[in-house]
C-alpha cells in the first residue's frame, strides 16, 4: 500500500520574489542580495522570466515582487510585466526609482503593472545619498511624482538601523509628502552585507522603543490614510521571528541567474543546494526539491524547538540566522530566549561601538567587498548595486467572512515574516 | 451606514476567484485576503453604482429571511474601516 499522499496538504505559494538583476545603481550597506552577486551575462532570459511567471500563475502564486537589484535595468521589465499579468499575478515594481521617468512607467502602466513599492534611505537627503551611496534623492522623490500621477497605488520601502531610526517621524512625514498610501519600516536583518554592516547599523534598546512609539503615535493619526507597517527587529526581545511564515510555506524567490530558493537571504546556506528554473519546473521546485523541503514543516527540529509550544507559530526562527551565528541551520535562532545559542545575541548587542559613524559603510559592490569613505559620493560613479529590496514575503493570507452564511468579520493575517 | 453611500473598491485593490485554491481573494499590494461565505457575492455588488441600500435590497432578494439588512450594513462598514471600500 502506498503511503499517504500528504503532498496534497502542502500550501500553495502566495508569493514569488522576482530578483530580476543583481545590477543596481545604489549601493546600500544592508542590501539583502548575496555577497557573490551575479553578473548580468549569467541573468535569466527575457523567454525563461515568461515561463516562471506562466508556471508561477499555475502553481497559485498571487503576488509577484519584480525586484533587484534595480528591476528597471532590465530592458525586456515591461515584458515580463505583461507575463505576469497574463498569468493574473498581482505585479509589483520593487524600484530604487532611479530610472522611473514618465515614459518607463507609461510603457510599464500599458502592460498593467498594478503597483509601485519605493525606497529611500532617510528623509534627510544628506543621510539618504550617504546610505545609498550615491547621489539619488532628487530621483527619488520625482519617481513618486510619477507614480502618483498616473494613479497607480504608491508603497514607501525604509530599512531601518542606528544611522536613520532617529528620523523616524521624518520618514513618515517623507512618505505623507510623497502621497504614499503605505510605509514598510523595516528593521535591518542582519544577512549577507547587513551583517558585514553589522557594527555601524545595529541599534540599541532604547533607540529602537522611542522609534516604536513615534510609529504607534503617528499611526493613529494616519489611520485610514496611510499604512504604517513596522517590521519587528529580533535582536532585542528574546523573541525569533517567524521568518517568511515558515520554511516553503508561503512565498518563494527566484535569482537573476534562476537559482529558487524560499527566501532570499537562503543562498547563504551552506550545504543546500538551490535548484535552477532552467532545469526544473517551478511545482516540482515548490513540492519536491530537498532545498524547498529541508525545513519545512517541524520535523527537522531539534531541542529546544521540537518540543516548543511556539514550534508552529515561528517555526524556530531564522534558519539563514541560525546558520550565520553559529554555523547550524538546523539549531534554534539564537534570537530566541530559549536557544542555548542566545548570549551570541545578546553579546552582539552589547558590544555596539560608542560612535556608529567611526565604522565606515562596506558598500554594496559587485566583485567583492569594498570600503569607500564613510562621506557621500557627490557624483559617484553609477556601477551596478542595489537598494535594499524587501526580502517581499506575501503575509500569510488572512481571512474575511461576510453574511449571509456565518462568520464575518475581516481579520488581519500576520504581518509578513522576514 | 450612509444608505446613500455607493460603496466600490479601493483603487488598488482587486477581487478575484483564485481557481487553483477555489476561493474568492482580495488582492492588494503586500497582502490578499481570503473571502469566506458570501463576502465575495458581496462585494462584486459594490460596484460604486449602486448604493448601500439596494445591495442590501438585492441580498434581501437573493437570501429571503436572512438577516440582511444588519449584517450586510456591519459588513460594509467593516470593509470600509479596513479602506478596502470607499
Amino acid at each position: 500500500m502506498n503511503p499517504p499522499d500528504d503532498r496534497r496538504a502542502l500550501n500553495r505559494p502566495w508569493g514569488l520574489l522576482a530578483e530580476l538583476t543583481h545590477a543596481c545603481p545604489l549601493h546600500c550597506p544592508y542590501c539583502s542580495n548575496p555577497l557573490e552577486l551575479v553578473r548580468r551575462s549569467r541573468e535569466l532570459p527575457t523567454e525563461e522570466w515568461e515561463r516562471v511567471m506562466r508556471e508561477a500563475g499555475e502553481l497559485g502564486v498571487v503576488h509577484v515582487h519584480l525586484s533587484g537589484g534595480e528591476p528597471l535595468l532590465r530592458p525586456d521589465l515591461a515584458a515580463i510585466v505583461a507575463a505576469a499579468v497574463r498569468s493574473d499575478l498581482y505585479t509589483q515594481l520593487v524600484t530604487s526609482g532611479l530610472g522611473l521617468d514618465g515614459a518607463r512607467l507609461d510603457e510599464l502602466a500599458a502592460v498593467g503593472l498594478h503597483s509601485v513599492q519605493l525606497s529611500v534611505q532617510d528623509a534627510d537627503p544628506v543621510n539618504s545619498e550617504l546610505i545609498a551611496g550615491r547621489r539619488s534623492f532628487a530621483a527619488k522623490e520625482k519617481a513618486a511624482a510619477a507614480v502618483r500621477e498616473r494613479g497607480l497605488p504608491l508603497g514607501l520601502n525604509v530599512v531601518l538601523h542606528r544611522r536613520n531610526l532617529d528620523s523616524i517621524e521624518e520618514i513618515i512625514a517623507l512618505g505623507e509628502a510623497w502621497g504614499v498610501e503605505r510605509i514598510e519600516l523595516a528593521n535591518t536583518q542582519f544577512y549577507g552585507w547587513a551583517l558585514l554592516n553589522r557594527a555601524t547599523l545595529l541599534p540599541d534598546r532604547d533607540q529602537l522603543a522611542r522609534a516604536e512609539e513615534a510609529v504607534e503615535r503617528r499611526r493613529e493619526r494616519l489611520a485610514g490614510r496611510i499604512e504604517l507597517v513596522w517590521v519587528v527587529p529580533d535582536y532585542f526581545d528574546g523573541v525569533a521571528k517567524p521568518c517568511m511564515g515558515g520554511w516553503g510555506a508561503v512565498s518563494l524567490t527566484v535569482s537573476p541567474e534562476g537559482t529558487a530558493l524560499p527566501c532570499p537571504a537562503a543562498y547563504a546556506l551552506e550545504g543546500l543546494e538551490a535548484p535552477n528554473v532552467r532545469e526544473h519546473s517551478l511545482e516540482w521546485i515548490w513540492e519536491e526539491s530537498e532545498a524547498f523541503n529541508a525545513y519545512r514543516g517541524s520535523d527537522w527540529m531539534r531541542e529546544p524547538c521540537r518540543s516548543c509550544a511556539h514550534r508552529d507559530t515561528d517555526f524556530g526562527g531564522c534558519r539563514c540566522q541560525a546558520f550565520a551565528l553559529t554555523g547550524d541551520a538546523t539549531r534554534t535562532d539564537p534570537a530566541c530566549r530559549l536557544s542555548p545559542d542566545h548570549h551570541i545575541i545578546q553579546r552582539i548587542a552589547a558590544a555596539r561601538p560608542a560612535d556608529p559613524t567611526a565604522v565606515p559603510f562596506t558598500y554594496r559592490k559587485l566583485g567583492g567587498q569594498q570600503t569607500p569613505p564613510a562621506t557621500a559620493p557627490s557624483t559617484a560613479a553609477p556601477s551596478p548595486a542595489t537598494p535594499y529590496d524587501a526580502p517581499a514575503s506575501t503575509a500569510a493570507p488572512s481571512t474575511a467572512g461576510a453574511p449571509p452564511g456565518g462568520g464575518s468579520r475581516p481579520a488581519e493575517g500576520p504581518p509578513p515574516g522576514r | 451606514m450612509d444608505a446613500d453611500w455607493r460603496p466600490a473598491l479601493a483603487a488598488s485593490i482587486l477581487l478575484r476567484h483564485d481557481k487553483r485554491r477555489d476561493a474568492d481573494l482580495l488582492v492588494m499590494p503586500e497582502r490578499v485576503v481570503v473571502l469566506s461565505g458570501q463576502a465575495a457575492s458581496v462585494l462584486r455588488l459594490c460596484d460604486g453604482n449602486r448604493s448601500a441600500g439596494d445591495i442590501v435590497a438585492e441580498l434581501e432578494r437573493r437570501f429571503p429571511g436572512a438577516p440582511v439588512a444588519d449584517d450586510v450594513t456591519g459588513f460594509l462598514d467593516r470593509v470600509r474601516d479596513e479602506g478596502w471600500l470607499r
